[in-house]
């Protein structure tokens, strides 16, 4: 029967069928934990006598709750030094690899899977955390857990799970030139609504996703999570098999060899059935930015703050002019005229080296618009060694902005990077949440480019607005 | 995990939808690595706000919640489910739930019942007109009845059978764990190790 690539990697892990109204029991291939979700479900293990199944399959790195500065003293925070403290005491004892703070590969979990090779198509990845669709850009089937789930990971290596259903998102043509992975998805989140791909694997596919570096892929699939969805994946093919090839836990000589002969069976057959499918056309698109807060509340950057009177959908409504009071917005407003106190660049979103190359040539050489905040935070230690050995970090440094090391930082509060009550940021991260960058803060989720060209300008920009 | 039958108790209308797990608790408050006392980071941002419906000393019992669509949005963390468990909530009522907060709940014990867009809205007016008022939510026959509102609700079968039952996931699958191993010796030899 024809299947689609989401199918095949589930066929792919059954280890028990489940009949009538039971789940399959679905086999994990990787196992990746952090400090916020673990700490509960290493206490259920040791309550009831468990050890971690399969150690080497699993790894924790610390990013949630890690400061950005003066990271080799202890952290100031007693609880948030007491959860990685936790982390550290239960890899030891459960025999869990760790990349903990200082290590070359500690960063945000979700940069560290592909950058060490761990994360490779057709696998089955979870994480107690609701980014872990990034890994689908590998064309795994990766999705986000919970922390009893993570407990049951850990005791058994599996998940008893339903099957998720399968939605095709086609985007024809290619993305214009200045237009990135990130304002594709913004653009596909305000089309099928944060609740539209509830339910669904997403599978992103069409010549601009073709055309995609393994990078703006991953930038895509981590979103899928804010328009619903449990997963989203994008076919393996070259682009992937050379970003994979030479890092550290890929497969090696024979073995390659075997592993991509299987990737190459992968791909959605094309006769394959998707329950569903939306159609975009990239031509189209423009930077994108949000108004409001929550991921599906955004507009053209070029476009107005939108009238909620204009929402035909009571719901929409009214949730429009809620985001508008707490975002102290007026309908009518040019993005453009909206000027923001911070930028942060980082996150799982756009956290990675190309996400920081893109940046810095637009800010290279110019300086950031008076009183205003710019922190860069690569995705993870690595991704920082690398931009400090291409000079990337002079570049941030010499134009007034902060140079960090790495973890989730502002993306949110829940360390010491956070907006104050009433500032407003533009943010290459994930979630413009109430409340997300620190209570009261404000955000305008946008593309790296989109971030830098704010830097300089100081309020809402693009490239094109400095001439570029 | 306790079985569940039949729940009755003061039903509190939460008139917003799409309320995300950030505002069911912030972020903070996932510093904490027990599982329990998670009770004054529920909806925490709006707890200041004194308009707030879940302020009103009538709702300090509240065992059930009826909210707006898209219930628990947002992250995965299953803190939201242990601080509506901890506060007191049995039962979250919605229209639609996010699917990790729904899974999440099923694992904690805390029951999400679906309705339609209409009788949620019954319900609110029934809990605006009488504050206070009790929900009665019958899992086995999957019926809410509140006043004169009497209605189904949907919920995954498997996860009804095991709250009724009041079966726990690990538990279940440590029976299979003979298939388990012998997935495990089919497995590619290639396949990525975090350990070497
Ligand atoms: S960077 Fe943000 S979204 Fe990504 S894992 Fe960290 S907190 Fe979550």
């Amino acid at each position: 029967m024809a299947k689609t690539l989401s199918e095949k990697v589930w066929d792919a892990h059954v280890v028990a069928q489940g009949e009538g109204d039971t789940p399959d029991l679905l086999y994990v291939d990787l196992h990746l934990i952090h400090e916020v979700t673990s700490p509960q479900a290493f206490d259920g293990l040791r309550a009831a006598g468990r050890k971690v199944r399969r150690p080497d399959l699993t790894v924790a790195t610390e990013d949630h709750n890690v400061p950005t500065l003066n990271i080799d003293k202890p952290i100031a925070d007693p609880i948030s030094r007491a959860q990685v403290e936790a982390l550290r005491t239960n890899c030891d004892e459960f025999g869990v690899p760790r990349y903990s703070l200082g290590h070359a590969e500690q960063g945000i979990v979700h940069v560290v899977g592909p950058q060490t090779g761990l994360t490779q198509p057709g696998m089955t990845i979870v994480c107690g955390d609701s980014h872990t669709s990034t890994h689908g850009a590998f064309g795994a089937l990766a999705f986000g857990i919970g922390t009893s789930e993570v407990e049951h990971v850990l005791a058994t290596q599996t998940l008893p799970l339903k099957k998720f259903k399968t939605m095709a998102v086609t985007v024809n043509n290619q993305l214009p030139a200045g237009v990135t992975a990130k304002d594709l998805i913004l653009t596909i989140i305000a089309k099928i609504g944060t609740g539209g791909g509830q339910g669904y694997v997403l599978e992103y596919r069409g010549e601009a996703v073709r055309n995609l570096s393994m990078e703006g892929r991953m930038t895509m699939c981590n979103m899928s999570i804010e328009g619903g969805a449990r997963a989203g994946m994008i076919a393996p093919d070259e682009t992937t098999f050379a970003y994979i090839q030479g890092k550290d836990r890929a497969p090696k000589g024979k073995d390659w060899d075997e592993a991509v002969a299987y990737w190459r069976t992968l791909p959605t057959d094309a006769d394959a059935k998707f329950d569903h499918e939306v159609i975009l056309d990239a031509s189209t698109l423009s930077p994108f930015v949000t108004w409001g807060t929550n991921p599906g509340q955004g507009v053209p950057l070029s476009a107005v703050v939108p009238d909620p009177a204009d929402f035909s959908d009571p719901v929409e409504r009214t949730a429009a002019e809620r985001a508008l009071v707490y975002m102290d917005l007026t309908p009518g407003t040019k993005l453009k005229d909206i000027f923001v106190d911070t930028v942060f660049l980082g996150s799982c979103t756009n956290g990675r080296i190309e996400d920081l190359r893109a940046a810095a040539s637009i800010i290279e050489g110019n300086k950031l618009a008076n009183n205003l905040k710019m922190i860069v935070v690569p995705g993870s230690a690595r991704v920082r060694l690398q931009a400090e050995s291409e000079g990337l970090d002079k570049v941030f440094v010499a134009a007034g902005a902060e140079w960090r090391n790495a973890g989730c930082s502002m993306c949110l509060g829940m360390n010491p990077d956070k907006l104050s009550s009433g500032e407003r940021a533009a943010s290459t991260s994930n979630r413009n949440f109430e409340g997300r960058q620190g209570p009261g803060g404000r955000t305008h989720l946008v593309s790296p480019q989109v971030a830098a060209a704010t830097a300089l300008l100081g309020h809402l920009a693009e490239p094109k607005d400095l001439g570029m | 995990m306790e079985a569940f039958k039949t729940h009755t108790g003061i039903g509190a209308p939460l008139r917003r939808s799409n309320v995300d797990t950030d505002q069911i608790i912030p972020a903070e408050y996932l510093k904490r690595i027990t599982r329990h006392g998670y009770e004054d980071g529920l909806f925490k941002a709006w707890r200041d706000d004194e308009s707030f419906v879940m302020n009103h000393p009538i709702y300090k019992n509240a065992t059930v919640l009826v909210a707006g669509a898209e219930f628990g949005t947002g992250s995965s963390r299953e803190h939201a489910v242990w601080a509506l468990m901890d506060y007191g909530f049995k039962v979250v009522i919605s229209p639609r739930f996010a699917d990790i907060f729904r899974g999440n709940s099923g694992k904690g014990g805390l029951l999400t019942a679906q309705v339609s867009d209409e009788v949620t809205e019954q319900l609110w007016a029934y809990l605006e007109q009488s504050p206070g008022a009790e929900i009665t939510v019958d899992l086995p026959t999957q019926t809410i009845t509140a006043g004169a509102i009497s209605a189904s609700f949907e919920i995954d079968p498997y996860v009804k059978w095991r709250l009724v039952e009041g079966l726990d996931d690990i538990g279940i699958t440590m029976q299979q764990l003979e298939q388990i191993t012998s997935f495990e010796h089919s497995r590619a030899a290639w396949r990525p190790k975090t350990l070497s």
